[in-house]
Order: structure tokens, then C-alpha cells, then sequence
């Protein structure tokens, strides 16, 4: 949805449609007027019109908004959001962080041996603990020590996986149903219905479940609406829950505290930082910290409340999708969740999606996304992008004409392909914090 | 100003000597806490080093892991980071795969045909990030791990369905195999010229001589031509090699295919000397250990072997130890990891020592210049 709030164009239209494009420019500059929030929501309300638009078209499929997906979008979400806003709390203190993959297998094996020894909450301790060492050592590596920090992130993803799996063999194999590579059962934190959106109980009385009903009536567009957000509130876990209020919790700590003015000025100007006193290897430390406690968090997630077990290679690449959110969301919390969340559609999509037809359907959505970016290009006068995404949606369009289904593969590589889809085309428009990456010395 | 050789020593293998103290270290803790006996694992693994067979392992699994070194050292060498060499050998070893079992050729050009097929498919895939990065400004270090993503997700799940081999019955469904015209042969006879003959069926693969060509080819370009010059002047100095007259989006641009195509040749050794195909079992992980690999042995090709020795070692000493008793064999894979840190950590360290030391006898010889001409340069002929 970022790509909807596009800065007023540059003017320099070619063709003699310089009136419809001045009204065009004129709209985005009020659309950017609006309060953030109604932003965000008219966003996700044209996302859901668009998906609900698409679903009525091609007819053969009702899953793109029905609450179940938005319910397991969600769900799914939780890990690749925490690892994002761990990469945030890195790179804002100038950090990069390639780690938390590594940090996020930490989090997975703490967090089951946590979760099977003090139940779920000793778990999600445990994995934040986990995460918490994982990210110590990077930070000594790469602030201390002034290593470069690809490098160190690199030797820490292949580090973690040798820990977890000793550490499996040392403590796992002694309990029942455990082994080298995977753990026992562990049990989830518990799941929360809200009463009267999705008929939740309270107490024992079940309460009526208003946006079901409106879901159920059928109506264009209001159902969809109904049903999408019915998912949002439904079968939600505490740990979700915990894991959402991160993203207002993280964006009040960085930019409404001093803590987090002075974490970001490591990773913008840390000279200027220095001079003003603030000791930036402390607040460099405590942000490599905090971030791999962030992804230590997603890894006991995907262990207490997505597979309810470890084993060994489940974090599957979240952690890089992680990163892959962060810069999506323009190393900003908001952005961040609308990235994890976008990310996660499709494998949602795919988990309840037997026959196909919705993952083929997605085509089209994605077709429709192209023209978006093709129709923006054109009014920015940018050539080489209109022609790109021109090409692209056309291959797209070729593509859902010719074949009816699209391969399971499919919504396992979307996230892959839309940041890089949103590089290719916003690359100009994101921006990483000054310093982030670059080695720092005190005093030079 | 001359140093004391004690400390050029120091500078050039200090830091692989503390990494490899700490290494130690970091490995006798975690066997006593796993209730082994230390002395008896290192033991076992010295033992089973010195056997013909080990040897033999270990160079077949140094060999692809140099490779992957080399062509991560490239991208380093510009300071660009390609950690998409493991999708990328991968692409090029199914496409060699599936080229090499498709045809019947006569066998150098058969063998060459894969080779080709492999850097072709290799750069190909690199180029895709070196394009964007020269044309859209993307990083490349995020642009090649989704390309890592869609390449092992996406692309290679797909194609292994769709050109699947089916004559055989197997589960393991895989790509067409190469015939015999397409295997490169092993060196155990020319092993077996010095010593005694190899047992247990082990092969010296030949795919070796390739990675010693890799290196050699990697040597004198980067210290004996004008595009090496060119490639670490623009890393060092990426405005001062562009006022120079490099072109820098070209020099991106090449060094990125250049170390795909390389990457391409990593699967060669089990698509040429040991499974000659491509499947779901094919060997993975080898692009992360080979960037391990090139940070240790910083980026120098002759550094690169004895890394890539160390690491082929380490792995292959892992089952003894595992059948021994003596340690399990994940602490292997922790080691190369402390190795790694240790390394890097400990190449840091030096590096700092040295600029002091510099730093202080610059000061020296200033001083004494200002003092005196004359005596700072019989002080220089006493310190020769």
C-alpha cells in the first residue's frame, strides 16, 4: 500500500495531458494531507475493494476475503513483523543486521526448551533471551571489535544452526518425542475471540457475532469488509497480541524518548552524537541487543503458536523476509506491518487453498498492482518504469490467460519477488539511516 | 623503518593463530560440558587426519568449497557482497546437469559443454543483481538473497518437477544424469604414482584440477591485469578509481557476473565426478561455508586453500567423531563458526595493533627528523 501515498510528481509532462495529470497530482497532494491513520485505513479498504473486485470477477473462488485468510495473514504475519522491527532497533543504531535468521533459530530452540519446561511464557522468555545472546555477540563483533557487519551476521547465521542442534542433541534427545531435531510438544499461550466483532465468549456466554452476519448477507464490497476484518479479531493469540502492540510501542520508543533519539543519531550521524556526549557504543549495544531479543521473539512465535514444536530449519528463511519487511517498510514500524502483512498473504492464502483457485486469483491482483505503479510512473513522466511494469503486468495477464492454476511453489517466493518488485521501483524513494553499515570508531 | 621480524611475523599469522587458539578453546569447553573427553576427541581427529582416505575426503569437499571461496573473494575484492552464490551454483548445477544429460558428445567437449552451461547460467543469474544494482540502485546484498529465495523456492522446485527424470522408480525425483561422456575422471591413479593405492572406494575427484584452475585464473587477474588493478582500486576507492577513468557501474556490473559464474562451477564436483546429477539431496549450504571461507582466508588465493582445507577437515572429521564417541558431530559446525568470528575478530585486532604501531613510528621518525637529519639517518641504520 506504500506505493499508493506517492509524493507529488515531478512536473514534466510530455504529452497534452497536462490538465488530467495537474488533477491527478492535485489529488495525490490532498491524499498525502490526510491524517495517517485514515490513510492506512482507506488503504487497506482499497486493498480489500480490489481483492473483493477480483473474487467477483473471476468467480471461482471466495477465499481472498474471508476471515479465515485475514485470521491466518495475521498469524503468519507475527514472525517475519518481530524479526523486522528487531532489524529496525539494529539498523536505526547503525547495525546491520544480517544475524537474525541466526538469532531467530536461537529464539526457536529457547523457546521450546522454555516453552516444555515453564510452559508458553517461560517459552517466549526464553526466547527472547535466546535472540538476546545471539544479538550480544554480534554487537560485540561488530561495535566492539569493528568487524564488518555482513560479515559478522554471516558467521552468526552459520553459527546458530550448529548451537541449536548441539544443543538438541545435549537436551532433547533425553526427553520423549524429543530428538537431535526436533523438541516435544509445547503448548501455545492461549487464544482470544473478541466478543460481539467475531462472537467470542465471555465467560461462558457466547456473545453474538455481528461482523459474521454481515459477512454471511453476501453484499459486495460490505461482506468482504465484514469478513477480512472478522479475521483480525478472531483466534487471536496473547503472543500476537504482545507482538502487535510492539509496532506503536517500538515507534513511540525511537521517536517520542530520548532513548530513542539518541539510539537513532548512532545510526545517522554518530559523530555528532559523540560530540554531544552520548556514549554510542552503549546505545549501538543496546540496539543489537534488543534487536536480536526482537527476533529471538519471532523464532519462539513460530514454535509456541505456528507448529507447537521445534524443529530443526523451521524458521525457513523468516528472518531475510524480515529484513526484506524492514527496508518494504522504509525502516518504519508502520511500514514494517504492512510489509509482514502483505508477505504473509499469500502463504495464508495457500494453507486453506487446496483446489488453487485463489492463489491463481492473486495474479490478478497482483496485475492490478502493476497497472497502479504503470499508471503513477506515467503521470511521474518516469519511462523506464512505466515500460517495466508495463511488461510485467502484460507477462502476468499472459500468464492467468494461459494456465488456470498456478504451481504450490508460487506463494512461497512472492515475498521474495514483491520486495524485489518494490527495490526496483521505489528504490530512489526509500531511505536507509545515514550511517547504517558503516564502522565506528570513538574519537574518529 | 624497518620491523623487528618478530613483529611482521605477528602481523601476517598472528591473527589466524588466535583465531585458531580461541577456536581450541571455545571447542575443549564445549566437549567437557557435553561430557567428553577433549584430549581423546582432538586425538581421534589428528588420527584420522593422517589416513589416506581422510585425505582424500577432505580434498574432495575442499574443492567445491574453494570455488565458492573464490567467488565470493571476487565480489569482496569490490567490496560488494555476493551472498547469492548458493542459489546461484544451484541454478547452474541443475541447468549443467540437465544439458550434460541430454546429449552425447565426444568427451572433453562434453565435459566442457557442462562447464559452459554452469558459468553461463551462474553469471546469468548474478548479472540479474549486478543489473539492478548498476541500473535501479539496488543493494546488493538484499537483491541476491531474494534471488537466493526464488531461485531454491521458486525456480529449482518447478524445473526438477517439470524435467524430471522418470525412468527410474525413485522417490528422490532429480534431473536427467550425465552419461559417462560428460564425468570427468578421478585422479587416483596419479595419487596412486606417489603413494599407496586408495581403498574403501574412495575418488580423488577431478574436478579438483578445475578448482586449482579457478585459482590460478583468480590470481593473475586480480594481481596481474589491468581489470584487477581496476577492481581493487574501485573497491579501496570508489571516487578516486572513477576519476581515475574506471567506469564504476561497468566494474559492479562485471565483478558481480564474474563471481557468478564462478559460483557456477561449485556443484561441478557431484555433477561431474560423483552423483552427475541434480537432486532433492544435492549438497546445499556450500555458498555460506565458502563466504566462512573466503573471510578466512582473506581473499587471498593461496590464504583461500589452507582455509578451505581447514573447514573440508573439520567436516569430514565430524563423522569420526561421531563414530568414536568421542564428541558429537554438531560441535564441528559449531567450530567453524568460532573459527570464523574468531578470525574475523582477531584480523580486526591485528589490524588496529598495527596501525598504532605505524602510527607511533611515523611519530618517532618525524621526531628525530626535526631534531636532526644526521642522526635520525644513522638511527635508521642502526634500527636496519
Amino acid at each position: 500500500m506504500t506505493m499508493m501515498d506517492a509524493a507529488p510528481a515531478a512536473m514534466q509532462p510530455e504529452n497534452n495531458d497536462r490538465a488530467a495529470i495537474t488533477g491527478l497530482s492535485a489529488a495525490m497532494a490532498k491524499w498525502n494531507a490526510l491524517p495517517a491513520w485514515l490513510r492506512w485505513g482507506l488503504s487497506a479498504a482499497i486493498g480489500v475493494l480490489v481483492l473483493a473486485t477480483v473474487q467477483t470477477v473471476t468467480g471461482d473462488t471466495d477465499r481472498l476475503t474471508a476471515s479465515s485468510a485475514s485470521e491466518s495473514m495475521l498469524r503468519w504475519s507475527i514472525p517475519v513483523l518481530l524479526a523486522g522491527l528487531g532489524g529496525l532497533f539494529s539498523e536505526r543504531a547503525g547495525v546491520v543486521n544480517i544475524g537474525l535468521e541466526g538469532m531467530m533459530i536461537l529464539g526457536t530452540w529457547f523457546g521450546a526448551w522454555g516453552a516444555f519446561n515453564w510452559g508458553p511464557w517461560g517459552g517466549i522468555m526464553a526466547g527472547l533471551i535466546g535472540g538476546a545472546l545471539g544479538g550480544l555477540l554480534h554487537a560485540v563483533a561488530t561495535v566492539s571489535f569493528g568487524v564488518d557487519h555482513i560479515v559478522s551476521g554471516v558467521a552468526i547465521n552459520i553459527l546458530a544452526p550448529g548451537i541449536a542442534r548441539y544443543l538438541s542433541d545435549q537436551v532433547f534427545t533425553g526427553y520423549t518425542g524429543g530428538s537431535i531435531t526436533q523438541s516435544p510438544r509445547v503448548e501455545s499461550a492461549g487464544l482470544l475471540t473478541m466478543p460481539f466483532l467475531a462472537g467470542g465468549k465471555i465467560g461462558e456466554w457466547k456473545s453474538p457475532d455481528w461482523l459474521g452476519d454481515i459477512a454471511a448477507w453476501d453484499i459486495f464490497f460490505l461482506s468482504d469488509m465484514a469478513g477480512f476484518t472478522r479475521g483480525l479479531f478472531s483466534a487471536l493469540s496473547y503472543f500476537s497480541i504482545i507482538a502487535l502492540a510492539m509496532v506503536p510501542l517500538s515507534a513511540w520508543v525511537l521517536w517520542r524518548t530520548r532513548f530513542g533519539l539518541r539510539l537513532r543519531v548512532c545510526g545517522e550521524e554518530p559523530s555528532a552524537g559523540e560530540s554531544l556526549g552520548v556514549n554510542i557504543y552503549a546505545y549501538k549495544y543496546a540496539g543489537v541487543i534488543i534487536s536480536g531479543a526482537l527476533a529471538g521473539l519471532a523464532g519462539a512465535f513460530i514454535v509456541i503458536e505456528l507448529t507447537s514444536i521445534y524443529r530443526e530449519g523451521q524458521t525457513n528463511g523468516r528472518g531475510f523476509i524480515g529484513l526484506a519487511a524492514l527496508i518494504f517498510g522504509n525502516w518504519r514500524p508502520s511500514g514494517i506491518l504492512v510489509g509482514a502483512l502483505l508477505f504473509a498473504y499469500p502463504e495464508a492464502l495457500s494453507l486453506r487453498d487446496l483446489d488453487g483457485t485463489a492463489s491463481s486469483a492473486l495474479r490478478l491482483v497482483i496485475v492490478i498492482g502493476l497497472m497502479a505503479v504503470l499508471a503513477r510512473s506515467v503521470m511521474n513522466a518516469r519511462r523506464a518504469d512505466a515500460v517495466i511494469a508495463g511488461v510485467l503486468a502484460a507477462g502476468m495477464t499472459l500468464w492467468y490467460v494461459t494456465a488456470s492454476t498456478v504451481p504450490d511453489w508460487f506463494p512461497d517466493i512472492l515475498p521474495f519477488a514483491l520486495v524485489l518488485l518494490v527495490l526496483l521501483f521505489n528504490s530512489q524513494r526509500l531511505r536507509m539511516p545515514k550511517a547504517d553499515g558503516l564502522p565506528y570508531r570513538r574519537g574518529s | 623503518m624497518k620491523m623487528s621480524l618478530g613483529r611482521r611475523f605477528f602481523y601476517a599469522f598472528g591473527a589466524p593463530l588466535l583465531a585458531a587458539i580461541i577456536a581450541l578453546v571455545v571447542a575443549t569447553i564445549v566437549m567437557l560440558i557435553s561430557g567428553s573427553n577433549p584430549i581423546e576427541g582432538f586425538g581421534d581427529m589428528a588420527e584420522n587426519a593422517t589416513r589416506l582416505e581422510t585425505i582424500i575426503d577432505m580434498l574432495n569437499r575442499a574443492t567445491p568449497l574453494y570455488i565458492s571461496a573464490v567467488a565470493a573473494a571476487i565480489g569482496f575484492r569490490m567490496n560488494l557482497f555476493n551472498i547469492g552464490v548458493e542459489g546461484q551454483y544451484l541454478l547452474a548445477a541443475f541447468f549443467a546437469a540437465s544439458v550434460g544429460g541430454s546429449v552425447t558428445l565426444p568427451a572433453p567437449l562434453h565435459i566442457a559443454l557442462v562447464l559452459i552451461t554452469a558459468v553461463v547460467i551462474g553469471a546469468s543469474y548474478s548479472g540479474v543483481a549486478g543489473l539492478l544494482k548498476v541500473t535501479r540502485g539496488v543493494n546488493e546484498v538484499i537483491s541476491t538473497i531474494m534471488l537466493n529465495g526464488i531461485a531454491i523456492s521458486g525456480i529449482l522446485v518447478w524445473l526438477v518437477r517439470a524435467w524430471a527424470d522418470d525412468s527410474g522408480a525413485s522417490n528422490n525425483i532429480g534431473s536427467r544424469v550425465v552419461p559417462e561422456s560428460g564425468r570427468i575422471p578421478d585422479l587416483n591413479g596419479a595419487v596412486e604414482v606417489f603413494t599407496r593405492e586408495i581403498s574403501k572406494g574412495r575418488r580423488l575427484t577431478g574436478v579438483l584440477l578445475i578448482a586449482a584452475a579457478v585459482g590460478l585464473g583468480y590470481h593473475v587477474l586480480i594481481n596481474r591485469t589491468r581489470f584487477g588493478y581496476d577492481l581493487r582500486a574501485s573497491g579501496w576507492n570508489p571516487f578516486a578509481a572513477q576519476v581515475g577513468g574506471v567506469p564504476p557501474r561497468k566494474m559492479i556490473f562485471l565483478a558481480m557476473v564474474f563471481s557468478g559464474g564462478i559460483a557456477g562451477l561449485v556443484g561441478m564436483v557431484e555433477i561431474l565426478s560423483t552423483k552427475f546429477k541434480y537432486d532433492q539431496s544435492f549438497v546445499q549450504g556450500l555458498g555460506f561455508s565458502g563466504i566462512g571461507v573466503a573471510l578466512l582466508g582473506r581473499n587471498h588465493p593461496g590464504g583461500m586453500v589452507f582455509a578451505a582445507l581447514l573447514f573440508a577437515l573439520l567436516d569430514v572429521s565430524s563423522g569420526v567423531l561421531q563414530i568414536s564417541g568421542s564428541a558429537s558431530r554438531e560441535i564441528v559446525i559449531i567450530i567453524q563458526g568460532v573459527i570464523l568470528l574468531a578470525a574475523v575478530v582477531a584480523y580486526e585486532i591485528v589490524r588496529r595493533i598495527r596501525e598504532r604501531d605505524e602510527a607511533r613510528l611515523t611519530a618517532e621518525a618525524m621526531r628525530s627528523d626535526s631534531k636532526d637529519a644526521a642522526s635520525s639517518a644513522s638511527s635508521d641504520l642502526a634500527s636496519a
